[in-house]
């Protein structure tokens, strides 16, 4: 074994970020949810102007469903997989 | 024409102002959050290897995919037509599958934490460190020309002078590495990928629905601009003229080959997402996961480019205001209502950060990892590099701010990109190439090929393009060619040192070249690795018929 690979492997056995690390699908999730949110309010009463705009496209609401779709996707696979955090180690 | 009268200003309003503070707010405070995840530099410079394959994989592919880099392939659909699929399917996807199932094995099985240092591995210190300063300026320079293009864009879309997006933006991205390191990057990454898919799909649907459809849009293109505009190989025989100023030599060979295999494989900035995984599936799987999205992220770039080429006909010429770059900025004012138009300035703001980012937390690793710790200050404890590490990220964000202004003598930002890719990415692929299949190949031999395949490119693109001695319609052309001569010189070079200095001692090969395997390497893989599913090879010859499937309907 190499002088490098000695280091590297030493310091992947100190590393905190596998077991300090928060998950990301919870944020991706949030996020989209509160885009979501808002995004679909401001579609839901479009206004003539805005309608014309986008060529009689509900855009908003069509975005913001697709949105709140993407969200919920996220929250439910935290649900059913969980992340197996290893175990932390003291310090 | 109202258009021109009230330029590209965006009509934005509290709504989308609130969508765009949120983000702001989610990415800093993914900076805060993975704060406590950095004990080691390792965690700081390349996530603790640990990150699993879908996460990495997203990153991978959002790294490419900055402001620079939507805005620049836009523009090239505007002008070139649906030849802007190249930069995609044959630019693109061969070279993430090679990377993944030839390369990576070598790469994350070697526990190299960058790319120069697979080179300090495998050939001398000269390759090394001259390899780790290009690609520290390059990182710089390209980091300036993403800072430069988020502030003529947020200065004609929102009205900010160009000295306020600059700093924001600068110092967001500044603030979320130094803080959390390459796992806040990446985690953004990950969130702007999003983020640019809900702000470019609205606009691409919008814009078709404005031009009748696919079927309007062709036929009012075909009129406009003829047959050729509408086909990926149409006018590049041998000897033809096409707006692109390239044949399909050079576009298979150019950029397919080397130009496309000198980014994907070699650009640290790409690379470091995938030695961030946790084993090496994921690694393999990393580059991967990226190019499925990447084969159909071009319809969301290049069908805004070929509606406005129909809605402003004049668009990129001394006829008209706008340029080829302005294109999605143009279908945002006149397309979005407000929500939306938030979403999409953010998602541009997200793109700009992705861009910039993936090159500053690569630059910080190299700088810190392959130049400090090697050859400035030695041997000092591991809490001393991450102390560093943040230092010089802040240094680097500062110097890149500096270049910005370098970028502005360019029309269009891609063939800048390009060509400063052609110098410094194609003879590190060459010299990664036959370093990794020629065990004869010297030590001294990586820093000759380095040397004269850069040479090589710069004399063909600034001498024989430039001073016109050999006659090449268009820039882009012209980038093809010298990324061609720059691989043959490198490699011929190479060959040439080789034959008359040293091998590296075999014993000192072990997991660097084909045919060898790290020592202590015999990592069992992960349950559940082992689904047909997560299989490398499957995943990544699905990856290249998918591609070539796609250009069928524009190739006839």
């Amino acid at each position: 074994m190499s002088d490098l690979q000695r280091e590297v492997s030493e310091l992947e056995s100190k590393s905190a970020t596998a077991a300090r690390l928060f998950d990301l699908r919870r944020i991706i999730g949030y996020l989209f949810l509160v885009y979501g949110v808002i995004v679909t309010i401001a579609g839901l009463n479009p206004s003539e102007a805005d309608l014309a705009k986008a060529d009689g496209v509900h855009i908003n609401l069509w975005t913001g469903i697709g949105m709140l779709a993407l969200g919920l996707f996220f929250l439910v696979w935290v649900k059913l997989r969980p992340t197996t955090v290893p175990t932390p180690d003291e310090e | 024409m109202h258009y021109l009268a009230d330029g590209l200003r965006l009509p934005t309003n509290g709504l989308d102002y609130t969508i765009l503070a949120i983000y702001f707010i989610v990415v800093l405070g993914i900076g805060f959050a993975a704060r406590r995840s950095v004990k080691t530099s390792l965690d700081f410079f390349l996530s603790g290897r640990s990150m699993p394959a879908w996460i990495t994989g997203l990153a991978f592919v959002a790294a490419n995919l900055g402001a620079t880099e939507l805005l620049g392939m836009a523009a090239t659909g505007a002008q070139y037509g649906v030849a802007v699929v190249h930069w995609y399917w044959i630019g693109a996807i061969p070279a993430m599958v090679f990377l993944a199932l030839v390369m990576m094995p070598f790469y994350y099985g070697s526990k190299v934490r960058s790319v120069p240092e697979f080179l300090l591995q495998r050939f001398d210190k000269s390759a090394h460190l001259l390899s780790s300063i290009l690609f520290a300026f390059a990182s710089i320079l390209i980091a300036g020309v993403n800072l430069y293009a988020l502030a003529i864009v947020v200065e004609a879309l929102l009205g900010w002078p160009q000295w306020v997006a600059i700093v924001v933006a600068g110092f967001l991205v500044l603030a979320y590495i130094t803080i959390g390191g390459l796992s806040s990057a990446i985690y953004n990454e990950v969130l702007q990928f999003f983020v640019i898919l809900a702000a470019l799909i609205p606009i691409t649907i919008l814009g078709l629905k404005k031009v009748g459809g696919w079927d309007g849009l062709t036929s009012s293109l075909q009129q406009s601009h003829g047959d050729n505009f509408l086909t990926a190989w149409g006018g590049t025989g041998i000897g033809e003229a096409n707006a692109l100023g390239a044949n399909w030599l050079t576009i298979v060979l150019g950029l397919g080959f080397v130009l496309s295999f000198g980014y994907w494989t070699t650009n640290f900035a790409e690379v470091q997402r995938a030695l961030s995984a946790k084993n090496l599936s994921a690694a393999q799987r990393t580059p991967l996961i990226a190019a499925f999205p990447k084969i159909f992220v071009v319809f969301l770039v290049m069908i805004p480019g070929l509606v406005a080429a129909v809605l402003v006909p004049k668009i990129g010429t001394a006829g008209s205001d706008l340029t080829y770059n302005d294109a999605i900025p143009y279908l945002m004012q006149e397309l979005l209502p407000n929500g939306v138009l938030g979403i999409a300035v953010t998602g541009l703001l997200a793109a700009f950060m992705a861009g910039m980012a993936a090159n500053v937390s690569s630059f910080n690793t190299v700088f810190t990892t392959d130049i400090w710790a090697k050859y400035v200050v030695k041997d000092r404890d591991d809490t001393y590099y991450v102390k560093f590490g943040r230092l010089i990220t802040a240094i680097g964000v500062l110097a890149s701010i500096g270049t910005a202004f370098l970028a502005s003598s360019f029309s269009n930002i891609m063939g800048y990109l390009q060509t400063l890719f052609s110098f410094f990415n194609v003879p590190m692929f060459v010299v990664f190439i036959i370093g990794m299949f020629w065990k004869r190949a010297s030590m001294k031999s990586g820093f000759w090929g380095l040397i004269a395949g850069t040479a090589a490119a710069m004399v063909n693109y600034f001498v024989i393009y430039k001073q016109g001695i050999v006659d090449i319609p268009t820039d882009q052309g012209a980038n093809f060619v010298s990324a061609i001569a720059g691989f043959v010189a490198g490699a011929v070079v190479m060959v040439a040192v080789s034959l008359f200095t040293k091998p590296k001692p075999e014993a000192e090969l072990a997991g660097l070249v084909y045919g060898t395997r790290s020592p202590g390497m015999e990592e069992l893989p992960e349950k559940g690795d082992d689904a047909w599913y997560r299989k490398p090879a499957l995943l990544g010859w699905g990856a290249i018929v998918i591609a070539a499937a796609c250009y069928i309907p524009y190739s006839f």
